[in-house]
């Protein structure tokens, strides 16, 4: 059992009673087998992509063609399912504050940035009506800021329609804290809460006793060595 | 690309670019052809950020209005419909009405709930890359996504198509089905044949992105870029 295997199950419990909307990983094997590992196990009915425009029927493994195709999802789809809350996604970030408010925009000044990044996508509308979870592969002070340079996704103090949970390489956070802020759920093997703290550029709400992340489970393991049988899991997040 | 290609070798400049962006805002931005882009986002998908729109932007070269992405079509959509604007939620709550501030929200006649007024996207031109076309400008896509390509055709006032393949008007149908048949000639104004025309972008299932060279066009400058393609 790897780092990587951890992330993966506890991004795919993001997923837990979604039902038969779109599971969309924004991207990089770690989101992407997130959804499948979900819809093969304890979520059925979702419904997954190949990464492009394919509605898969079957669930195959990342890179591989799927045998049978259940539906087409070309760009604009993405688009009316995000207006009509048919979709969960799980988004990155380059900065995240206590709140869940994210930004992939840009750092530095707006008008003039320091560094320019994609802009805002979809983030606005995702996260104004539908369920949203992070994925932030590098769990640092760099990332968690105390306030970001640009509103991309909305925090639930500018409502967030339902920001599910943010799961890091170190751990697993929610937005259960006093005022709907961001709380330390549970800590992947190995990691300390000292850790998250330091990596965590503003306070977090941290209860008394902080369980270990659940470790996969044979079944999902088995899983992730069929949809991921090259270990690009492990080159996203290694350990 | 091909038609960008026209436009780097022309004296136009100070444009406004509408686009879901990628290495075609890149250029135009590197070329010093652009005032203003209008974008939810500039991407090269394999490689996240484009390095020559990031530049125009860090260096303050460039003016933009940033969107979200759906907030963007609808833009497109009332375009498309000669409408001044359609009501969307999605952009509210976040900064993209701070960086917009001539955006205006309006109020549900019906329910009172507070909604952003995207306006048009009107454009004077708009310019297209598709599979097949006829002679007269009916054009066909052939790959799985047909992108917005119809809708920056019904958003403009003059439409170009450029075409892998230009075919007679009846072979379009052995080429792909009905549903195929993405712009109609009454949307446009010229079309031409430009084999490798997206080159090197893709253009499925004609040929694919092709990822060397646009790691190439992504790490060398561009003036360099667009010599070696000639």
């Amino acid at each position: 059992m790897s780092r990587a295997d951890v992330c993966v199950v506890a991004l795919a419990e993001a997923f837990r009673g979604d039902g038969e909307i779109l599971a969309a990983g924004v991207g990089g094997p770690i989101t992407m087998l997130a959804a499948r590992l979900a819809r093969l196990t304890f979520e059925p009915d979702l419904l997954t992509s190949d990464g492009t425009c394919l509605l898969t029927g079957d669930v195959p493994p990342l890179g591989a063609a799927p045998e049978v195709v259940e539906g087409w999802l070309p760009f604009r789809e993405h688009l009316w399912l995000v207006l009509n809350g048919r979709r969960h996604v799980m988004l990155g970030a380059s900065q995240i504050d206590r709140y869940g408010n994210t930004n992939i925009s840009c750092i530095g000044d707006w008008a003039r940035p320091t560094s320019q990044l994609l802009g805002v996508r979809g983030a606005p509308g995702n996260t104004l009506c539908d369920p949203t979870s992070y994925w932030i592969p590098r769990h640092s002070p760099r990332v968690f800021v105390e306030k970001v340079d640009l509103v991309s996704g909305l925090g639930t103090d500018r409502g967030a329609f339902d920001l599910r949970r943010v799961v890091t390489n170190l751990a697993v956070l929610d937005f259960g804290g006093p005022g709907r802020s961001m709380r330390l759920v549970s800590v992947h093997p190995g990691v300390s809460v000292a850790e998250v703290r330091q990596a965590t550029g503003f306070p977090l709400a941290i209860p008394e006793a902080v369980p270990e992340t659940r470790q996969p489970a044979g079944e999902e393991l088995e899983a992730l060595a069929r949809l991921d049988p090259g270990g690009l899991r492990e080159r996203e997040v290694p350990g | 690309m091909a038609l960008i290609g026209g436009i780097l070798r022309s004296p136009l400049k100070d444009l406004t670019v509408i686009s879901y962006g990628g290495p075609d805002v890149g250029l135009l931005c590197a070329a010093g052809k652009v005032r203003r882009v209008v974008a939810p986002f500039v991407t090269l998908d394999t490689i996240p950020l484009e390095p020559h729109f990031r530049r125009a932007r860090q260096e303050g070269l460039v003016e933009l209005t940033e969107y979200d992405e759906g907030m963007f079509m609808f833009g497109l959509l009332a375009a498309a419909h000669r409408l001044p604007f359609l009501p969307t939620r999605a952009g509210l709550g976040s900064d993209v009405m701070r960086i917009n501030p001539g955006l205006r929200t309006v109020r549900s006649p019906y329910t009172d709930e507070e909604l952003v007024a995207v306006p048009a996207l009107a454009m004077d031109v708009a310019l297209v890359h598709l599979n097949r076309a006829d002679a007269r400008g009916n054009a066909q896509y052939l790959g799985p996504d047909p992108y917005f390509d119809d809708l920056y055709a019904k958003a403009a006032a003059r439409t170009y198509v450029s075409c892998e393949r230009i075919v007679d008007t009846a072979e379009l149908l052995k080429e792909g089905p009905l549903q195929s048949l993405l712009i109609s000639r009454s949307m446009v104004t010229g079309v031409v044949e430009a084999p490798g025309g997206a080159w090197f972008t893709g253009c499925e299932p004609d040929y694919g992105r092709d990822e060397a060279l646009q790691r190439r066009y992504a790490t060398v400058p561009w003036q360099e870029f667009v010599d070696e393609q000639g």
